[in-house]
């Protein structure tokens, strides 16, 4: 009994892009959204969706598959975009689905095994073992570094 | 004492009061014999001694101190104002603003005043050596804090005669309270706020903040400046409860005097006291009554409130809430075709558009915020410059929308600095010219139509044409042939193009290699326009002229493959459509011929990266003829879909300096439309 309590526990959001399931803290998540229309934001690098409003406010959407070179997919009804709020902004993340809600002790996010398939390492915090799941926890910060114009005039 | 609900206060009164010593210390130097002018300074700058040292500012302190010192030496006539002394004494204020905007931002105040302290005091010994007095004053004390009496030093006596002369009366209030009072603080309070209403306190023994703390016996003195008489005064602190008995002195000339120069008359004004008491107390009942009836008619401030700029930003932030809503009412309203919806529609819009007005009203504050810093800047660079200016400014009260307000600044110091050193000619060369020797700078600031003007014109050299086409030519601004054709204004704006500069030798003042260009384009990125008119000989005019708000613009909705897109109206000369077959080419660029001008089409879809290109079978093109300063393009797009007002919204913090976009905003049907930034497009 003593050991629960002790134990830290981190909840998280569940979500699902190809096959694999990536997980962040709910601390960080403001809404989770079903489709809505995107307008495209021209000179931008190609994993910017572009913005849409939401609730009056212009928030950029950043297609994670895109993000990690994985293969793009068309939206489809599962597709969910997950609303996060980082320090200085908020960006809206578009993934396959969002699966679940789930706590997961602290001491069970081991650091990433050598290969864990396509995405850049840097984007990963570490992954966690739960049951069967395989949950990849991501580094928002990495993942959404701000899109300067140096950066869209190279592409 | 804890001061910091009082900061914000402070710090704006503060600002207020360095202004109000700026704008007397630069009107005493045209009239160096005008001493109500330094009676003026000096209230200023003793109020915001007091007010500093209340707050434990203490370098602010004393920097006002000898100021105070070194202005009350001018008003007695014991130092003559020159430029010198008043180069320090501004040097004093620029100071004192320094360190104001350092515990505005959150800093300490503190500052190294010693080396200024010492020039102010050397100037002050210079004329007089009445000091050391007062310094002994503030020795001694220390030592009365626990005894009744008053005794002032040189800064409150001063005050005090002020007063005086302007048919004031200043009191020696004596409260004693009773002996079995609890809560001696909270009475303390209670006569304070009795005082404040009636007058202004100078004075208090013990100092307040022993007498928050209930550090005193049971007496305690205030010295007060009102117009009230000594009974009404003291049948209203007598009605607070607890209090035992209240003397009221007027404080005179001749007492002053005593007071300073000789100590031992404390001991006859307290035996004058202990007579008054006698006396006073059987007035009471009467003037109770008296009092009860002025109450009613003290009140009568005047009827603003501070509101903090936070909330008129969530104010504004949910209107432009409802101006989307509003947007999305109308083209609902416009489908349905439903007569009492429309009414209700248009109704809701007029009533909105009235709201809008207000609140962009009170977003509105006086340009003069920007303007008052610029005197005391032309005086300073006019000396450097050895030039004789005169600066004006008319319509200072013009109000503009405090984004705007934050960034003209600098472009305006920018304008000045130019027309200073390079518009006004020196003194000699001007009365050769047979113009006055004294140069004039006229700053004007007014509104027309949805716009703000801001104007400086001077009585300068003007803009001379073949120097500025010489050097034009030269660093390639313009071609040779095309130099002769160009007219006088023409000319005149291009000493606005970047790369350019004509003054001959690089001063301190303007020509470090940054140009007006940099005014120009922050000007422009503000959605204004600048233009010069410029007569040789005569002077020049520089006109800015502004939008009112930063927040609602006008736009022009376009199409583009299904995207819409919104372009500033400010930048729209006009919309066309044009026949295909009269798109020209030169140089792979296309151009039209527009009014007899050659424009240069840009084909947004290509910029925008639209996949598929303009379909070639229509006959006709739309274009959307925009300009930045003098230079034209004409933006290629599918379709106009009207023009609208528009709330702007930034894309974020993620997307940083996107490519030919300014902004973005939401549309009545609740999509997010991009705004072309029209300066990004022309080169």
């Amino acid at each position: 009994m003593t050991e629960m309590v002790e134990q830290k526990e981190l909840k998280v959001i569940v979500f699902q892009l190809v096959d694999k399931e990536y997980a962040i803290s709910v601390d960080v998540v403001q809404s989770i959204e079903k489709l809505l229309s995107i307008t495209r934001v021209p000179k931008t690098p190609s994993y910017v969706r572009g913005v849409l409003n939401l609730r009056g406010v212009v928030t950029p959407i950043v297609d994670l598959r895109e993000r990690f070179g994985l293969e793009v997919k068309e939206m489809d009804e599962n597709t969910r975009i997950i609303i996060v709020t980082l320090k200085e902004y908020e960006v809206g993340l578009i993934v396959d689905a969002a699966n679940d809600v789930l706590d997961i002790s602290i001491e069970s996010i081991e650091p990433q095994p050598e290969v864990v398939g396509s995405v850049e390492s840097d984007f990963i915090l570490g992954v966690s073992k739960v049951g069967k799941r395989l949950l990849v926890m991501l580094n928002l910060t990495k993942v959404l570094e701000p899109v300067k114009r140096s950066l869209s005039d190279e592409i | 004492m804890d001061t910091h609900q009082y900061l914000e206060m402070f710090i704006d009164e503060s600002k207020e009061h360095l202004q109000s010593c700026s704008k007397h210390l630069l009107n005493l130097e045209r009239n160096p014999k005008d001493l109500g002018i330094v009676n003026e300074i000096f209230r200023s700058a003793h109020t915001l001694k007091g007010m500093s040292a209340t707050m434990g500012y203490e370098d602010i302190a004393d920097l006002t101190h000898m100021m105070e010192n070194v202005l009350d030496a001018i008003r007695n006539a014991k130092i003559h104002v020159s430029t010198e002394i008043l180069d320090v004494v501004f040097h004093a204020v620029d100071y004192l603003e320094e360190m104001v905007m350092d515990i505005a931002s959150g800093g300490t105040g503190k500052k190294d005043v010693r080396e200024l302290v010492e020039s102010l005091n050397r100037i002050e010994v210079g004329g007089a050596t009445v000091e050391s007095a007062a310094s002994a004053t503030v020795a001694v004390k220390e030592d009365y804090n626990q005894k009744a009496g008053l005794r002032f030093d040189q800064y409150e006596m001063t005050v005090i005669n002020q007063s005086l002369e302007q048919g004031f009366t200043t009191f020696e209030v004596t409260v004693q309270l009773r002996v079995d009072c609890l809560l001696k603080a909270a009475r303390v309070f209670m006569v304070f706020e009795i005082f404040e209403k009636l007058g202004e306190i100078i004075k208090t023994e013990p100092d307040v903040q022993y007498l928050e703390n209930e550090e005193f016996g049971e007496m305690f003195s205030i010295a007060l400046i009102s117009t009230e008489d000594a009974d009404t005064l003291r049948s209203k602190v007598m009605s607070v409860s607890e209090v035992e008995n209240v003397i009221v002195v007027p404080v005179t000339d001749d007492y002053l005097i005593n007071d300073n120069q000789a100590r031992e008359v404390e001991v006859s004004k307290v035996s004058k006291v202990t007579e008054s008491i006698a006396q006073e107390v059987n007035t009471l009942p009467e003037s109770v009554a008296q009092s009860g009836k002025r109450e009613g008619t003290v009140q009568s401030g005047n009827k603003t409130i501070r509101v903090n700029i936070d909330r008129l930003d969530i104010l504004m932030n949910l209107f432009e809430e409802l101006v989307i809503d509003r947007g999305r009412l109308q083209s609902i309203a416009g489908d349905l075709h439903n007569p009492e919806l429309t009414e209700t529609v248009e109704r809701m819009t007029r009533v909105s558009g009235d709201l809008q007005n207000i609140i962009l009203n009170m977003r509105m504050i006086p340009v003069e915020t920007v303007f008052n810093r610029f005197p005391k800047m032309v005086r300073q660079l006019a000396r450097d410059l050895d030039k004789k200016i005169m600066l004006e400014i008319v319509g200072a009260e013009t109000e503009l929308d405090r984004t705007v307000i934050d960034e003209i600044g600098d472009p305006l110091v920018h304008l000045i600095r130019n027309a200073l050193d390079h518009g006004i000619e020196s003194p000699s060369e001007r009365i050769a010219k047979g113009k006055p020797e004294e140069g004039t700078v006229t700053l004007r600031a007014y509104h027309s139509g949805n716009h703000v003007f801001i104007e400086l014109e001077d009585d300068g050299a003007g803009v001379n044409r073949q120097r500025v086409l010489a050097k034009a030519i030269s660093n390639g601004i313009v071609m040779e042939e095309t130099a002769n054709s160009m007219t006088d204004r023409q000319v005149a704006e291009l000493i606005l193009s970047s790369g350019f500069s004509t003054a001959e030798k690089i001063s301190d003042v303007s020509g470090r290699g940054v140009g007006l260009d940099v005014v120009k384009n922050t000007i422009e990125s503000l959605g204004g326009y600048i233009s010069i008119k410029s007569i040789e000989n005569e002077g020049s005019l520089f006109q800015v002229q502004l939008p009112l708000t930063l927040s609602i613009i006008s736009v022009m909705l376009v199409e583009l493959d299904c995207e819409v897109y919104a372009i500033p109206l400010s930048s729209i000369i006009e919309t066309a459509i044009i026949q295909k077959t009269d798109i020209m080419n030169a140089h792979n660029q296309k151009v039209i011929d527009f009014r007899g001008s050659i424009v240069p089409l840009v084909n947004l879809k290509e910029i925008f990266e639209m996949p598929k290109q303009n379909d070639i079978s229509g006959r006709f093109q739309s274009v959307v003829i925009v300009r930045k300063g003098e230079r034209l393009a004409g933006l290629v797009v599918d379709s106009f879909i009207g023009q609208q007002e528009i709330v702007l919204k930034s894309l974020g913090n993620y997307l940083q300096n996107v490519f030919a976009i300014s902004g973005a905003t939401i549309l009545g049907n609740g999509q997010v439309a991009l705004i072309v930034d029209c300066n990004a497009l022309i080169k």
